[in-house]
């Protein structure tokens, strides 16, 4: 891990009349992290980014990225940031290219418009360049989201939701291309999102926050191994495996059957066990899908701290 | 700073709204000449009724500058609507459209946005009323001419010879850009108040009407109110069309436009600096 700290939020908080959105929040990232953000809605995740680019002023605390506080290099910060900040809105009465166009005006660098076709290509839009953001569809606006927070090369790229409302496809390419980002390019990608399988594909670092506080913050591997995973098999015969697993120890780890599929709670390490059992057994094993949810890795992260 | 009031500009003509201002002063200035033409001379009757018992009325009087002076009128009614159209929609737009955030996260400072915001609103304003100045004139001096300007200021008939009217026009035109600025710089501190571009519309022009009303209605009690009020200079256009110049008034009147403007700016300006963007 790089020791250099590219964002470095100490005890930041955000009162909104009567609700504290965000509570005394620390958190560090550093160079090259792809850092998860993870929260249920309303844990404050939103409310920190807007924090972080600037479109909220903290009540309390202070954020220094790139090693200078925000408030004081507000404009030199943002020129090595590019942001999605919740839904990607854009002038819907302008084309996908004029859009970025006037973002690139404006972002402090010089920007072509080879430039511009460049990451509209890399976002599979450049044959739709020409079409007004009105026709876009949300999956097509996402991708015009990164295309605009791209534009400008940045350091530090802040992606808020970036694969609310993509279907599997779109959600696969947001991610191969945030990997990409990461391993490619070298950026810093801060990742807000309430699914933690997005998390575990794409980030090294995460931190969990609830209520506007941190929960849990360190490496995904090291946070994510010690839990059980929710694993769903989806099997050939599905009389034969319940027959098969009624008589094992596996059935204690049998979480429910929906329609069909046969849903496990399972240590990372058994769950090739099982899949190899079934198949030994000549059950023929379609899929194996791991389904953790936030909610019950948060649970089992707060029921951890209470005891 | 030069380009970003040119992507507001740019922004402000590329929307259909921006053109509903021009399109009515395209058809209301035509309507109101082509029916002068027929009617004005009853008009010009009407208005020197008992001066024809004594005097002797020759040239062309109906043309284009007693037209014009006339249709200059209506301005504190009619294009203060069509101002509010888009300089209410310069920043709540932004807001309802979700492109503060586009916007804001970008390395130009809030000062510099809002200023250029509101200089587009000024450069819109002034494009309307230069519109409405070169629709007025051109079209009248095609349709009805030149001539002497007559006008009545203060029960008296006014009577400008023809080398002595276009610069009246000029200034006046300039005066009705000041006031109509203060209309746009209205709208636009409600534009930064709120996160929809149909309140600042609706209560600027809320404002102008009960602003005309109070200033209009002989009542004792509005006499102290009056000139605290913007709307009661919006008429001092008028007053290019005296003789001699009232300059003091005018200098007056001027003032307190320009104050009104950048107070209003001013105020526009820290509201959107301390405002939290969440839409």
């Amino acid at each position: 891990m790089n020791s250099e700290k590219i964002i470095e939020i100490e005890n930041l908080s955000k009162q909104f009349k009567d609700l504290k959105a965000v509570n005394k929040l620390n958190l560090n990232v550093y160079k090259g992290d792809v850092f998860g953000f993870l929260g249920p809605n309303g844990a404050g995740k939103s409310t920190t980014i807007r924090m972080l680019v600037s479109l909220i002023a903290p009540t309390e605390g202070s954020i220094k990225i790139f090693g200078k506080t925000l408030k004081q290099h507000r404009t030199e910060i943002l020129g090595n940031i590019g942001a999605i900040v919740e839904k990607p809105d854009f002038y819907g009465y302008l084309s996908a290219f004029t859009n970025l166009e006037i973002l690139g005006k404006i972002s402090g660098k010089e920007i072509s418009k080879n430039r511009i076709m460049e990451v509209l290509e890399l976002v599979g839009l450049d044959k739709r360049y020409k079409s007004k953001v009105k026709t876009f569809s949300h999956g097509m606006k996402q991708r015009l989201g990164l295309a605009q927070a791209l534009l400008h090369d940045p350091e530090l790229i802040v992606l808020d939701e970036p694969t609310t409302g993509l279907d599997p496809q779109g959600m696969k390419e947001i991610r191969d291309l945030i990997i990409y980002l990461s391993k490619e390019k070298q950026k810093t990608v801060f990742i807000s999102t309430h699914i933690l399988y997005e998390v575990e594909l794409v980030a090294n670092r995460m931190i969990i926050i609830n209520k506007g506080s941190a929960k849990v913050e360190g490496s995904v591997e090291e946070l994510l191994s010690t839990n059980n995973v929710r694993v769903t098999f989806e099997v050939d015969n599905q009389e034969k495996t319940t027959s098969l697993i009624n008589n094992t120890a596996w059935i204690n780890k049998l979480d429910t059957t929906v329609n069909g599929k046969f849903i496990f709670n399972l240590s990372p390490e058994e769950v090739p066990l099982l899949n190899k059992y079934l198949v030994q057994n000549d059950i023929m094993v379609a899929a194996v899908v791991p389904t953790r949810s936030l909610e019950e890795y948060f649970l089992s992260i707060t029921q951890k701290a209470s005891e | 700073m030069i380009k970003l009031i040119n992507i507001e500009l740019y922004k402000i003509f590329k929307k259909w709204r921006t053109y509903i201002g021009f399109i009515a002063i395209a058809i209301l200035i035509p309507v109101i000449e082509f029916a002068l033409r027929i009617e004005g001379q009853r008009t010009l009757d009407f208005m020197t009724r008992e001066l024809q018992q004594s005097f002797l009325f020759v040239g062309n009087l109906l043309n284009t500058y007693f037209v014009s002076y006339l249709i200059l009128n209506s301005l504190t009614i009619h294009i203060p609507f069509l101002i509010t159209l888009v300089a209410g929609d310069l920043l709540a737009g932004e807001a309802t459209a979700g492109t503060y955030r586009l916007l804001l996260t970008r390395p130009v400072s809030r000062m510099e946005i809002v200023s250029s915001k509101f200089i587009a609103a000024i450069i819109y304003t002034f494009l309307l009323i230069l519109w409405l100045a070169v629709l007025s004139l051109g079209l009248g001096y095609i349709l009805l001419g030149t001539g002497e300007l007559m006008v009545s200021r203060n029960d008296t008939i006014m009577v400008f010879a023809q080398n002595d009217i276009l610069w009246r026009f000029i200034l006046a035109y300039g005066f009705a850009v000041l006031s109509m600025s203060v209309v746009a710089s209205i709208a636009f501190l409600f534009s930064a108040l709120v996160e929809n571009a149909i309140g600042p519309i609706i209560t600027t022009m809320a404002i102008i009407i009960i602003f005309i009303i109070i200033s209009a209605i002989n009542v004792d009690i509005f006499q102290n109110i009056r000139p605290y009020l913007f709307t009661s200079y919006m008429g001092t256009w008028s007053m290019f069309f005296d003789k001699p110049l009232d300059t003091y008034e005018i200098t007056k009147a001027t003032l307190i436009m320009i104050g009104h403007i950048a107070g209003l700016f001013g105020l526009a300006s820290y509201i959107f600096y301390k405002k939290d963007i969440l839409t």
